[in-house]
């Protein structure tokens, strides 16, 4: 047997509460933002004037600022909407499932990110806007995945028939995030290979790697502002008939 | 560096900008459109309560 202390017990019931989580979401809010503006400041500035001009692809790669970061979140947004899946699953918790709907539309618009940046890079180092290879194509099917999710959402009334159903489907759907990260590797594709998360040394010079490290991280910080803002909105329709939200209308 | 030299990115201003432009727009809406449905919804469940009360 294991025990699990008191103070996370307690934390749980806390955080799984509609009216809590209500409150301390919009109390966190504004201070992600200021993170988050501060971190996309400086990296804008460090991305686009203080990194120096590739020697081989001149000013085109710092596209990669906003492609690369794009990419990584679009596949850390599957997990943690997947993670709130197998939670709303298994303990039938109603904020989980709250979290894991909220997340799909930010998910969809970093891989759509991913894919057009991409493209807008691919058009002048490649001389193609779009190839079928390994990693575009399993990129793409992560967007259908990412709308797949949604629309079977809206298409079940009972929103918590349909939490269950976009549940399984999401962590079906996990399959593919493995096969996007190795694709480079296991099929000799146009894409090239990783430069960043490889053991070792990247090999990326520091000037160019910290920008995109700070927009990676200020990428992590929106997706916490976007996804809270959705859940706080997709909770008050959600409850509309609960206690707490007529409480809540009173005060207003 | 002049700041027509910094638009123009070495001749891929188009890709560039684009690119940085559209994750403007797409960042924005993800932040905005949940706060307007929200603001949106509480003024009607307010409208609705007003109702039932008279």
């Amino acid at each position: 047997m294991f025990l699990i202390p008191d103070a996370v017990v307690r934390l749980y019931h806390r955080m799984a509460s509609p009216p809590h989580f209500y409150r301390i979401s919009g109390r966190i809010i504004p201070w992600l933002s200021y993170g988050f503006l501060l971190l996309l400041a400086y990296g804008l500035y460090a991305g686009l004037y203080l990194a120096p001009t590739d020697y081989q692809q001149g000013d085109s790669y710092r596209i990669i600022y906003i492609h690369v970061p794009s990419a990584w979140m679009s596949l850390f947004v599957y997990i943690m909407m997947a993670v709130a899946g197998a939670i709303a699953l298994i303990w039938r918790m109603k904020l989980a499932e709250v979290v894991m709907i909220s997340s799909a539309p930010i998910g969809a618009s970093f891989t759509f990110l991913a894919l057009v940046t991409g493209s807008l890079w691919g058009k002048p180092m490649w001389g193609t806007w779009w190839v079928w290879d390994a990693r575009l194509t399993s990129e793409l099917i992560l967007l259908f995945l990412y709308l797949g999710v949604i629309g079977l959402y809206g298409a079940i009334d009972d929103k918590r028939t349909a939490s269950r159903a976009v549940a399984i489907l999401a962590l079906v759907g996990v399959v593919n995030i493995p096969i996007i990260h190795y694709s480079v590797e296991w099929w000799n594709t146009l894409h090239q290979g990783p430069t960043i998360t490889k053991l070792g040394k990247p090999s990326i010079d520091v000037s160019m790697l910290i920008p995109l490290l700070v927009m990676a991280l200020a990428f992590h910080i929106f997706y916490f502002i976007a996804m809270l803002q959705k859940a706080r909105t997709e909770l008050l329709v959600r409850e509309r008939n609960a206690q707490w939200v007529a409480q809540l209308m009173e005060v207003e | 560096m002049n700041w027509q030299e910094f638009f123009a990115m070495g001749g891929y201003a188009f890709y560039v900008w684009t690119s940085y432009g559209l994750a403007l727009v797409i960042l924005l809406a993800n932040i905005i459109l949940p706060i307007l449905q929200r603001k949106k919804f509480i003024r009607e469940l307010m409208l609705r309560n007003r109702r039932r009360e008279q």
